[in-house]
């Protein structure tokens, strides 16, 4: 349409000359601009043509003589070449874009930007993009880039005897995870830990919720003396470091000196419990620890919640016959549950990788014959096991990818629905 | 007088449960305190109110040719502090951009980083390993660091963009009008408002890196590089049992400060994390 109506045709022509990168801004008389295109652009190809090229090669072939060529390294390579080729490819697609537009502009009869102008747009329309790019660099380096690597390496056969410099490392398509439902040792580890996982995630995350919004109602009654002074204790176990806390309980678990054996159940007439070498009693003690760690954090959360309801409410609820139980139901709860929901659930997120309290307590134990993680492993422990101790790096990626699917989309199911996400402007 | 009665019930009853459930929180605690003043090594001999008190252990951790406590201490303290100015800058920088302007790429950018706060960056904790033997910042502070910076980005920004966007924009408007340019909007209109934020994100990243165990046990590999998390655990794991008094000890010196820092600023905790949480 744009054709009918203009003589000439410069965004076109602008168009095509920006195959070369600066020649288009040259057309439209924007020197400095196409200039700085020009210099940039074939710099950028000089010092990076080189390592995009090996880059590719590396991540392709992951090397062909074993000892000379370091697979890992390869694919690092690789993955950085590749984070290069976009960066350049998005900045050509600006310059084709730029010399584009402004070719229209002329087309229509519009001056095109003065240089001061320019410097003035490049001001206004830059600035969220100057103020992010700092925190994306790094977080390009150390959160996307990793997990890039994971799931290539999710395809690749990199274990304990395929590893660099000595061996070369292959890629294998999807032998990994049809390895991990179709061996028998794999799947029934799998769907233990999973299982588990599971278990733990609303097990523990369940009671801590419970138990915080329960005390903290409790707390909160008006009649109640010395408010201060337990909501400071209640909020204790959140105020020391977590991995402190599960190390001394650990110690207090122990089963032949920790003081439960020792005095706390022989006290109430009880015998020791096997809470290291059974897998039940350790599974009972991780929760019993997560709800002790977790319930302060919705305790405090609830009592700001509780607080800020106005007692107009309950007196006319009270006027209107109220009991305390129909109080508790159609008021409070649902007060506090819509006011901490989207918390709520990143407790849940946050339980389903809750490596610290597996670990810590008795190293994802104990052993379980016929399986390659311990009893009380979740996902993420696993995949801690599966690369520290028994270097099965591709399975442990492959494991990986599943773990994150499960959280991403759970999360993106949260957060679709959470009204905050929908009422948000994305543009 | 029947409802005096059951008044009386309800708050025995509420008496009661709030009793037990302080006696369940305090005894791990003291008996950690009491662990630490007892004078044996072991365990098995300790005692929570032991017969004959000493702080041999705390002296212990304080010779510097015996332990490397408080080197431990020192490496901590650096790095939460490090790892917090760091993190507050670029959060800031990237909460302000995504609350404020509107530009290409700000629903995918915000969409991303959504995503990346469900995923914990130790769950790449391979790809960490082996990026920092590539870049050689394996056993360095730099890269300890620099992967706790990038990971607390996501949701921190989260976190700081809920809070800005209850900020008017009319404020920045009338300023722009007067003439104020981008970065003085900012750091004179804006993040003055902000400091409420500021204060929960600062403490929440000067706080992770002290919690974290897993990246620091993965990067550093000289024990004189240690933070107090993998110290620590080192400490009770080399022969567990024979030295928990010392670990004890070393607890207790590391709880106390970051336990009254806490309860200090508990209510902004709150009150940013609602804000934050329902908003954003």
């Amino acid at each position: 349409m744009d054709n009918l109506q203009t003589t000439t045709n410069h965004k076109r022509n602008a168009l095509l000359l920006s195959i070369i990168p600066g020649l288009g801004q040259f057309y439209n008389k924007q020197l400095l601009k196409g200039l700085i295109f020009l210099i940039f652009s074939s710099s950028f190809g000089f010092v990076f043509f080189e390592m995009i090229g090996e880059g590719f090669w590396g991540i392709v072939t992951l090397g062909e003589i074993p000892k000379l060529d370091h697979s890992v390294f390869l694919l690092i390579d690789g993955i950085i070449a590749i984070i290069i080729t976009i960066m350049g490819l998005a900045i050509y697609a600006f310059n084709l874009y730029d010399a584009h537009q402004n070719g229209k502009r002329r087309d229509l009869g519009i001056a095109v930007n003065s240089v001061r102008k320019q410097y003035h747009n490049l001001i206004d329309n830059g600035f969220p993009y100057l103020m992010i790019t700092p925190g994306f660099f790094l977080l390009i380096f150390v959160v996307i880039f990793p997990i890039l690597f994971v799931l290539l390496l999710a395809f690749t056969n990199y274990d304990l005897y395929h590893s660099p410099p000595n061996n070369l490392v292959d890629w294998i398509g999807f032998q990994n995870f049809v390895d991990i439902f179709r061996l028998d040792i794999w799947r029934t580890t799998f769907f233990a830990v999973l299982a588990w996982t599971i278990v733990w995630t609303f097990g523990a995350t369940t009671l801590q919720v419970a138990l915080g919004i329960f005390l903290a109602i409790l707390v909160n009654q008006k009649d109640l003396k010395g408010k201060a002074i337990i909501r400071t204790i209640m909020i204790l176990p959140w105020a020391v470091p977590a991995f402190i806390t599960i190390l001394i309980f650990s110690g207090m678990f122990n089963e032949t000196f920790g003081v439960i054996n020792r005095t706390i159940l022989p006290f109430l007439g009880m015998e020791g419990i096997p809470w290291m070498t059974n897998e039940m009693w350790t599974r009972l003690a991780l929760i019993m620890i997560q709800t002790w760690l977790g319930f302060p954090f919705i305790f405090a959360m609830t009592t700001g919640v509780l607080q800020s309801i106005p007692d107009e409410l309950y007196e006319a609820a009270t006027v209107d016959g109220a009991s305390i139980m129909q109080k508790f139901f159609s008021i409070t709860l649902p007060l506090v549950i819509f006011a901490t929901a989207p918390i709520l659930i990143t407790q849940y997120t946050f339980n389903f990788n809750n490596f610290n309290v597996i670990f810590l307590f008795n190293g994802g134990g104990p052993a379980i014959p016929g399986q390659n993680a311990g009893g009380t492993d979740i996902l993420i422990s696993w995949i801690y096991r599966l690369t520290m101790t028994s270097a099965q790096y591709g399975k442990a990626a492959a494991v990986t990818m599943i773990l994150s699917i499960i959280v991403i989309s759970v999360a993106l199911w949260q957060f679709k629905r959470t009204k905050s996400f929908q009422e948000e402007d994305m543009m | 007088m029947s409802n005096k009665k059951s008044k009386l019930i309800r708050l025995t009853i509420s008496y009661i449960i709030i009793l037990a459930v302080v006696f369940i929180i305090i005894y791990p605690l003291l008996w950690v305190v009491g662990s630490s003043l007892n004078p044996g090594q072991s365990l098995s001999g300790s005692k929570m109110f032991p017969d004959n008190p000493s702080l041999v252990h705390y002296k212990y951790l304080f010779d510097s040719e015996n332990s490397n406590y408080l080197i431990w201490y020192w490496n901590s303290m650096k790095i939460s502090i490090i790892t917090m100015v760091l993190s507050v800058i670029s959060v800031s920088f990237t909460a302000y951009s995504f609350s404020r302007y509107r530009f290409i790429g700000r629903k995918n950018g915000l969409l991303t980083f959504l995503i990346l706060q469900m995923i914990p960056n130790f769950a790449a904790l391979i790809a960490i390993y082996v990026l920092a033997n590539r870049t050689g910042l394996i056993d360095t502070h730099i890269g300890l660091i620099l992967v706790y910076v990038g990971g607390s980005i996501p949701m921190n920004t989260w976190l700081m963009k809920g809070y800005l966007d209850t900020i008017p924009k009319e404020l920045d408007e009338s300023a722009k009008m007067d003439g104020a340019g981008h970065f003085r909007i900012f750091f004179q209109i804006v993040m003055p408002l902000a400091k409420p934020i500021i204060a929960v994100v600062a403490l929440f990243t000067f706080i992770a890196p002290l919690g974290d165990f897993i990246l620091a046990r993965i990067l550093l590999r000289d024990e004189e590089k240690f933070t107090l998390a993998v110290g620590l655990y080192e400490l009770v794991a080399k022969q567990f049992g024979n030295e928990f008094t010392k670990f004890a000890a070393g607890s207790v010196l590391i709880a106390i400060p970051i336990a009254i820092l806490f309860l200090m600023f508990q209510k902004y905790f709150v009150s940013g994390l609602t804000a934050g949480g329902t908003k954003g």
